[in-house]
């Protein structure tokens, strides 16, 4: 969209909205005559209904011809003629089969079922008539800077921008919200959690003229914020608690990793050493435990455990993932697609993609000890008396004992090199994968890898550990020597050692492969049909990767946040956009190749990419800047005149109302009540939920937690991948076995009847009804209106309070009448109120409260 | 266009500020719809059960039967037809895999199925299957969303959400369109709820899921203390609370979310009803397989849909995962026919019997078929093999609601790769489902983004020759 041009900073300051007038006018007739854009107004045709047979895919082209660059469109085809001849419609075959009368000529072909509307034609037409320019993919060129533009009466770059498009339309921004909506808005948005009524009063009584400023300023620096938006990063990195699958073990250490996350939001690390720890963490110089604990982002890739999976297939699939998740997090593109063919749309090739999966094809899962506050001093004073007595116990038998694992390892190797030539063995090997670490949430393949590697590489832990598993699952084959060697009572002596010997927590990370591995193209996506070796590079369609020798992951992590990069920046603020907004400046938040959405606001979007980078990478920073803005702080309040014209709001003319995630009404639903116990970070917990849901685990029946631990936020709820906490479910918890950009918000009877029956609402409603008993003073009104401002930010309206006070008598009433009824639901305390535990639980399912206005 | 003008919930959905929207939302919440909307011709089927075999059940194994692969088993795939089109996945193109499976002929009609599915054999006569389905998308998401939704893009509105659209509601006191999900363990594969969004229409067009495991839905139950009577006065305050916010915002959502608490009150006292089975007999639960270990998931959810369109619930859409057989598609595949071929059969019989077949569709498919080229994933063992994601033809079979029974429509060639007579698109089916329930595919429209949108965008015809 064009900005209007700087020429207007001499519009006199007459107020926005006679600029906007001015701007209308101005720009009036260049619309009308304005060119055609190929990355606007044709790519998407061309995408849509061309590039499937006539694009970037060299298996699946038609004819020989390529539409997507200028050079193939216009040179001679086969036939002799020329798609397109810029400025000669007549020439152009591209012209002639899209309007050809005969049904086979005319393209696209009639068994496709697709079909050029009248108008896409047209647009095509003069495409080509005014020269049939091409332009590069926005997303493939580095953000540009654009002077915000002059728009009188504001200030803020971002509202300029917003305001800009607005003006030529005509159309004037919403005001701005009330403060106390403003107060809950930015508080949800920020933290998660609604405002206290005193944060509102507090705000509202603040007359200095940035009281908004510091008022966002302190949310920023909440220790809440970190979980807040650690929820959002996890979506993107499909955290969860257990291995998915079927049989779905649990992984009890996946919680160091969101901690992480927390942490590292908290501490506003920034975004390109976050990036660069989660993705090589382990690479970084003198990595510390903590920059390790961030590649615990590529440890959330399922693990299968389930008898019969073929070990090198799911570490395929693991490699995939994180290539998968590795493209959508950072690059917003469906890299996967090349995973079997060339992109059908968008520049990468399939070699290109092996070349990226070489990355994490070089990569290993490993647990490491990542000591919590106070374990470390205990273990390392205790550490070196149990390795002298571990060995100690080991000495007698030492020899022959090495000579028999040695024997056994030689074995599994033996059946890795040689499937089917002994079940035995064969089941041995996948054993190992199946059962190393099982239920500890380690790599399913750490005991392989050792095995692997050369006795005198292994470190003493790691000669440890695979000690104790051999011990542990002793081969028939064996048997005779393990009973001669007692080992089965060595294993008994050895494990009442372990016991004593203080814990150290542990956390799930990668590695460099210790055993090398050639990366090889998969034929058809197919990992045993191995095609070319491929050396580990980024595509060419992107800028290149500054590396002498052969790159590496942390090369990787670098190059994505290089200055001249063009997605990493763009696409990170678009999804904070997207957050505070309901939709990103690019719709497409997944997708920034040419099938996904045009930026609705480019220079925009480039200016906040170039002014993170500006701001050192600070997601503070950015997102302090989009909640100052007058854009964001506009009223959420429909506009009817604006349906037709801006159905999506991608003009940003408002505010939007957006309800909030399951786990934020959970959070809302505990702080308003007082039950919110808000202790930061820590393992998972199971809040209590229905028996039929409990009981649905595979493996695992879900126990309660006790005490606090079943008031914690929702980001500490336990996922169990195959049977995640019904609540969240039923509030579009997505699917976390891939990488979520966008969560979906629907509105369901479902939804209605979990708030209404669901006994963690009710306890809130009784909490929150004492609560307010104890807590106001007053009159059934003040009572009421104390509750209300607890739940919703702000005083009932004249007719709210009338209702509420209508029910309030009713129920008193009903109540009062029904004395078994009113026993029952008040519970256990005998002071509580019947009537009033009904009216919070009324505030408790209204719209606005689960909503972020 | 609506059938009436525009389209009341168009409307709504448009306009739904201000007093008098929100009467008429009260009023949808309250009546139902089936006044507002009406079909474009006498409808043959009244309401829908959708069979989604998700993941892509293999045509040459199930349902075309193909005796001349053999010959050619372990063999390239003739020259003529690695030239007349590519394989959709790829460029390379793998050996002949004849299908190990027997196949007889059923019924009066003679319709040759496969042993792996004995109960559907034995109501063949009731069936219409169509051996000519074919699509233009060969990976999970984009297949499904394009038999599902019309489009292979995420964010359009569901058949299910299209054809309440078009009809209104039928159901008083329970969804309109439900959607019930069973798996082998491991999941759906592929596009989850986007397969029974509103995409763009209003939040209420929605299919509701329900739980696969325990209880199908939670908290039915008010909670102690909690009579009905003080459920309702609650239900009041909230809904009156809610209108006076949706006068001041003039978002469609609060509308869309007052109609949900009124349905959740309803379906409180209509639900357990619903899915209390005990009322079953012994014989009708043996025939649905719900007492199986294998069966009970699925035919649990077949059952379920039985008394769901006897409670007029317009539209329920059932989905299996996974068919997606790339390895040990023998055995897997003879697994899911144990867990479905049963249930799916008693549902047709029990339809019948209870004369409720005549009114009601159903349409039992995948989102594309398998190659008739083997794939060998694993290598390591033979007779593991499977097959790969096949769009260019595949199988599915329409019964009830005025499709013809015991008729075989459209045919393959000699491999099954290709459709030879009487191609039936996705869209297609889609025309035909519409067109059974009395609705003009080209004529029902959703106004968005500036657009008319259809079901079957620019494309779809109705296929004359499976209406009975």
């Amino acid at each position: 969209m064009p900005i209007c041009p700087s020429r207007r900073e001499s519009a006199p300051r007459h107020g926005v909205w006679i600029a906007w007038l001015m701007l209308l006018l101005a720009s009036g007739p260049l619309l009308a005559a304005e060119p055609v854009r190929f990355n606007r107004d044709v790519l998407p045709i061309l995408a849509e209904h061309c590039f499937s047979c006539h694009g970037f895919d060299q298996a699946k082209r038609e004819a020989g011809l390529r539409l997507d660059s200028y050079r193939s469109a216009t040179s001679r085809l086969g036939s002799g003629r020329r798609a397109i001849v810029p400025g000669m419609i007549e020439q152009s075959e591209l012209l002639t089969r899209i309007t050809a009368p005969e049904e086979d000529l005319r393209m696209p072909p009639s068994d496709t079922n697709a079909k050029l509307s009248d108008a896409q034609i047209e647009t095509l037409r003069r495409w080509v008539s005014e020269g049939a320019e091409y332009e590069a993919h926005w997303a493939s060129i580095p953000p540009r800077l654009t002077e915000p533009p002059q728009v009188s009466g504001a200030e803020h770059p971002i509202d300029r921008f917003i305001l800009a498009p607005l003006a030529i339309r005509g159309i004037r921004p919403a005001a701005e919200a009330d403060r106390a909506t403003l107060a809950r808005r930015v508080t949800l948005d920020l933290i998660g959690l609604p405002p206290t009524p005193d944060d509102v009063e507090a705000f509202l009584n603040d007359q200095r003229p940035d009281a908004y400023e510091r008022f966002v300023d302190r949310l920023l620096g909440s220790p809440q914020f970190g979980e807040r938006w650690a929820r959002w990063w996890l979506d993107l990195a499909h955290y969860g608690d257990s291995d998915g699958y079927l049989q779905d073990f649990l992984r009890p250490v996946a919680w160091r990793y969101r901690q992480w996350v927390i942490d590292a939001l908290n501490d506003d690390l920034p975004f390109d050493q976050f990036t660069v720890e989660q993705l090589a963490g382990d690479r970084l110089p003198a990595a510390s435990v903590r920059q390790r604990m961030g590649t615990g982002f590529l440890r959330n890739t399922l693990s299968n455990r389930e008898g019969g999976a073929d070990l090198e297939e799911f570490r395929v699939k693991q490699v995939l993932d994180r290539t998968a998740t590795f493209g959508t997090t950072w690059l917003a593109l469906t890299v996967a697609c090349a995973q079997c063919h060339d992109h059908k749309f968008d520049p990468l090739s399939q070699r290109e993609f092996y070349q990226l999966y070489a990355f994490f094809d070089a990569a290993d899962e490993v647990n490491f000890d990542a000591p919590l506050p106070r374990e470390a001093g205990p273990y390392e004073r205790a550490k070196a008396k149990y390795d002298r007595q571990r060995a100690a116990l080991v000495a007698p038998i030492a020899g022959p004992l090495a000579e028999l694992q040695a024997d056994w390892e030689r074995r599994i190797l033996h059946a890795e090199a040689n499937p089917g030539e002994d079940f035995r063995w064969d089941r041995a090997l996948e054993l190992l994968g199946l059962q190393w670490g099982q239920n500890l949430g380690e790599g399913q393949l750490e005991g392989l890898n050792i095995v692997k590697l050369p006795t005198h590489e292994r470190t003493a832990d790691q000669r440890d550990r695979l000690l104790d598993y051999f011990l542990a699952n002793p081969r028939e084959s064996q048997a005779a020597a393990f009973q001669e060697l007692k080992l089965a009572e060595l294993k008994q002596q050895l494990d009442a050692l372990a016991r004593s010997l203080p814990p150290v927590t542990r956390a799930p990370g990668m590695m460099e492969s210790t055993v090398p591995r050639t990366t090889r193209m998969h034929v058809r996506g197919d990992f045993r049909r191995t095609g070319d070796a491929v050396e580990p590079q980024t595509p060419a369609s992107l800028p290149p990767l500054p590396t002498t020798g052969r790159p590496t992951r942390l090369d990787l992590a670098r190059w994505l946040v290089s200055p001249e990069h063009p997605l990493t920046s763009r696409v990170v603020v678009n999804r904070l956009w997207q957050e505070l907004f309901g939709r990103g400046l690019v719709a497409s938040s997944d997708n920034f190749g040419v099938r996904g959405t045009p930026p609705s606001h480019p220079e925009l979007l480039d200016w906040l990419a170039i002014e993170l980078v500006r701001g050192g990478w600070s997601l503070k920073g950015s997102l302090r800047l989009i909640v100052n803005s007058q854009t964001y702080r506009q009223s959420s309040a429909a506009r009817p005149e604006l349906a037709e014209l801006d159905p999506q709001n991608s003009l940003v003319a408002r505010q939007v109302r957006l309800r909030l995630s399951g786990e934020a009404v959970r959070d809302a639903a505990l702080a308003v009540s007082g039950e919110l116990v808000a202790q930061i970070g820590g393992p998972s917990v199971k809040p209590p939920q229905p028996r039929s849901v409990s009981e649905a685990g595979y493996s695992n029946v879900w126990e309660p937690s006790s005490g606090g631990d079943r008031y914690r936020r929702g980001i500490y709820t336990f996922i169990q991948r195959t049977s995640p906490f019904a609540q969240f479910v039923t509030f579009d918890l997505p699917d976390l076995s891939r990488s979520c950009t966008r969560r979906e918000r629907s509105n369901t009877p479902l939804q209605a009847l979990n708030l209404l029956n669901d006994p963690v609402f009710l306890d809130a409603a009784r909490a929150l009804a004492g609560r307010t008993a104890r807590e106001a003073q007053g009159d059934d009104s003040e009572r009421l209106a104390r509750a209300f401002r607890e739940v919703l930010g702000r005083p009932p309206t004249t007719a709210e309070s009338v209702r509420l006070r209508e029910y309030l008598g009713q129920q008193r009433e009903i109540f009062g009448a029904d004395p078994e009824s009113a026993r029952q639901l008040i519970g256990t305390d005998p002071n509580a109120d019947p009537a009033w535990i009904v009216l919070a639980s009324v505030l408790l399912n209204l719209d606005e409260f689960i909503s972020r206005e | 266009m609506r059938p009436h003008g525009l389209g009341r919930r168009e409307f709504l959905a448009r306009s739904s500020h201000g007093f008098g929207a929100m009467a008429l939302w009260h009023l949808l919440a309250a009546d139902g719809d089936s006044a507002a909307a009406a079909p474009h011709f006498a409808p043959r089927a009244k309401q829908v059960i959708f069979i989604f075999m998700m993941g892509g059940p293999s045509h040459l194994d199930l349902f075309d039967p193909k005796p001349e692969m053999a010959a050619l088993h372990g063999q390239p795939l003739p020259e003529s037809l690695v030239k007349a089109k590519k394989s959709a996945t790829g460029g390379i193109l793998e050996t002949v895999m004849a299908s190990p499976r027997r196949f007889q002929p059923h019924g009066d009609c003679g319709m040759e199925l496969s042993e792996l599915l004995p109960r559907t054999a034995a109501i063949a006569d009731d069936i219409c299957l169509i051996r000519s389905l074919h699509c233009d998308q060969s990976n999970h998401d984009p297949a499904q969303l394009l038999l599902l939704s019309g489009s292979p893009l995420f964010g359009n509105p569901s058949l299910g959400a299209w054809v309440n659209y078009g009809l209104g509601s039928a159901a008083r006191n329970l969804p309109d369109y439900t959607v019930l999900i069973s798996d082998d363990g491991h999941g759906l594969e592929g596009a989850g709820s986007a397969l029974w969004s509103n995409g763009f229409m209003p939040a209420n067009y929605r299919g509701v899921e329900l739980r696969g495991s325990g209880d199908p839905i939670l908290y039915l139950n008010s909670p102690p203390g909690i009579r009905a009577d003080t459920q309702r006065a609650r239900l009041d305050a909230i809904s009156d609370l809610n209108r006076i916010r949706e006068q001041q915002s003039g978002d469609p959502d609060i509308a869309a979310r007052i109609a949900a608490y009124e349905l959740a009150f309803r379906m409180q006292s209509a639900a357990p009803e619903l899915i209390d089975l005990r009322d079953e007999t012994a014989a009708t639960r043996a025939s649905y397989g719900i007492d199986d270990e294998r069966t009970r998931a699925f035919g649990t959810n077949c059952l379920l849909a039985r008394r769901m369109i006897e409670r007029g619930v317009r539209f329920v859409h059932l989905v299996h995962s996974t068919w997606d057989h790339h390895s040990d598609l023998n055995q897997r595949l003879a697994e899911h026919c144990q867990m479905t071929d049963g249930p799916s059969a008693a549902l047709i019989r029990d339809l019948k019997q209870r004369g409720l077949l005549d009114e009601t569709l159903v349409v039992w498919v995948g989102e594309f078929g398998r190659t008739p080229m083997g794939e060998v994933r694993r290598g390591v063992t033979a007779g593991k093999e499977g097959r790969d994601h096949h769009p260019n033809a595949f199988s599915g079979w329409l019964a009830g609601g005025g499709v013809k029974g015991g008729y075989v429509h459209g045919g393959t060639d000699d491999f099954g790769f290709d459709v030879v007579a009487d191609p039936m698109h996705v869209h297609d089916l889609q025309a035909t489902i519409l067109h059974l329930l009395g609705i003009d595919h080209l004529r029902l429209t959703y106004r968005h983004s500036g657009r008319d949108y259809r079901l079957t965008d620019v494309a779809g015809n109705v296929v004359r020759e499976i209406l009975a």
